[in-house]
């Protein structure tokens, strides 16, 4: 019960209260770019949401196998190459190319498997997944996940990663859908001229920043009633 | 090879009004809206970028030769993640407290647009000279921008600047500035200043507008 209220908080607090875009500014590129009508915003939010779940998953095992201190794969070749058995190896300097390797092959790969096997799927997606890439949405999550494997005590499962990629899929894909359906409204408004574009878009988003601010606590309500609903 | 491009003047000038990454290409936007709460973070930031943005140059260049179409993106993100790797392990060992208020910020260099296009489109192309000229023009545009934000967002926000108070103790601090709201207001409020104040002079770039600011009556008749 204790894992389950931390997994819920885990994809409230990536979703809501830290929205990636609102709230960390990640992903900026493609909320101002992509966020002109819903439908394209809302298919780009589900783009990211499965690339970021995938490259999640990928990284949390390198790192939860290889990456973090003293991991035990890592340990094993430690060990049979003759090294100290209490001598901790830490390969997380490694971290970052590993981790940008892993988004940039497994951006090719997703885009190759669903063009083969889900060519509606893949229609839907069409020229986002590529852009993904460099998406640092993507690089954001893996790099939360490593923080929470410094600790040996306390290592993120699996579960937890997963928590943590979706919610923040879905967070970022109610903020660029919200900002989408704004400004196919601020098309018929009459905007000050130097700031058509770019500059009302980014002020719109620090207005639904303000709003997102209001979720801050969200996390412990969540946390008091699901230990008395669930007690 | 070397002949057919822009040269170095031409690269270094470019960077740093014509195509400032911040307010005329858009480019690098989470660690302008991310870091820009007070001046020091903000210059540290331009700091590691204008490293790893000058050594990839660098590096890119020296390997124009030997690379290959369908890995060229690939090998210029590896490049970045190396250089990125270096400076992220400098700023914890010698800059601890700051390295840790930056956090994820630094390893997101890697995805910082600004490098991977300059690396695309001029270091690849062009010389080592040529690129490095690219890389300190393009990196002084992004301080400029950087700093710009910065300074409105901490003045505003806190009343220092470069953590030294230039306002008076009777200033309230306007706490919504250095948080996450603030970033994006000021941001889109430079953007619609930079636009206005190219518009007033079209087809003649900012710096004429800048002297154009100063006879009021040519500003008047402008617009």
């Amino acid at each position: 019960m204790e894992t389950l209220s931390q997994l819920i908080i885990i994809f409230i607090g990536a979703a809501l209260i830290n929205n990636y875009v609102l709230h960390y500014f990640v992903g900026i590129c493609p909320f101002l770019g992509v966020s002109r009508r819903v439908e394209t915003a809302v298919g780009m939010g589900f783009a990211v949401t499965f690339v970021i779940t995938v490259a999640a998953l990928l990284n949390w095992t390198l790192t939860f196998f290889i990456l973090r201190p003293s991991a035990p794969l890592t340990q094993w070749v430690w060990r049979a190459a003759g090294g100290s058995p209490s001598h901790s190896v830490d390969l997380s300097v490694l971290s970052y190319i590993v981790f940008i390797f892993v988004i940039a092959s497994s951006v090719q790969f997703v885009e190759l498997y669903v063009r083969k096997f889900f060519p509606p799927l893949y229609r839907s997606f069409g020229v986002y997944l590529p852009l993904i890439t460099t998406n640092c949405a993507i690089l954001f999550a893996s790099l939360e996940i490593l923080k929470h494997m410094q600790d040996p005590l306390k290592v993120w499962g699996i579960g937890e990663a997963l928590m943590l990629a979706v919610g923040a899929g879905l967070g970022f894909t109610l903020a660029i859908a919200l900002m989408a359906g704004i400004r196919e409204e601020l098309d018929l408004c009459d905007v000050p001229a130097p700031l058509k574009g770019a500059g009302v878009a980014l002020i719109v988003a620090g207005i639904m920043a303000m709003a997102f601010m209001g979720f801050a606590g969200v996390d412990k309500g969540v946390e008091t009633a699901l230990a008395s609903f669930l007690r | 090879m070397e002949r057919d491009g822009p040269t170095a003047l031409e690269r270094f000038l470019n960077g740093i009004l014509p195509e400032n990454p911040t307010y005329r290409q858009l480019l690098g936007m989470c660690p302008t809206l991310a870091v820009t709460g007070a001046m020091q973070p903000a210059l540290t930031m331009v700091g590691a970028t204008a490293f790893v943005l000058i050594a990839s140059n660098v590096m890119t260049s020296l390997l124009r030769g030997l690379l290959k179409p369908h890995l060229r993106i690939l090998v210029f993100t590896l490049t970045i993640a190396t250089f990125v790797t270096i400076a992220d392990r400098f700023l914890a060992a010698y800059m601890y407290s700051m390295s840790k208020q930056l956090g994820p910020y630094v390893p997101l260099i890697i995805v910082n647009c600004i490098i991977i296009s300059r690396a695309e489109i001029c270091a690849s192309k062009q010389g080592v000279g040529v690129a490095v000229a690219d890389g300190v023009g393009m990196s002084l545009g992004f301080g400029l921008g950087l700093a710009s934000i910065a300074t409105v967002r901490e003045i505003l926000g806190s009343g220092t600047w470069f953590g030294l108070r230039v306002l008076p103790t009777s200033w309230v601090g306007w706490g919504i500035m250095v948080l996450p709201p603030g970033a994006f207001v000021t941001l889109g409020m430079l953007i619609g200043a930079v636009e206005w104040a190219s518009r007033v002079q079209p087809h003649t770039g900012i710096w004429r507008t800048a002297r154009s600011l100063w006879s009021w009556r040519r500003l008047a008749s402008s617009s």
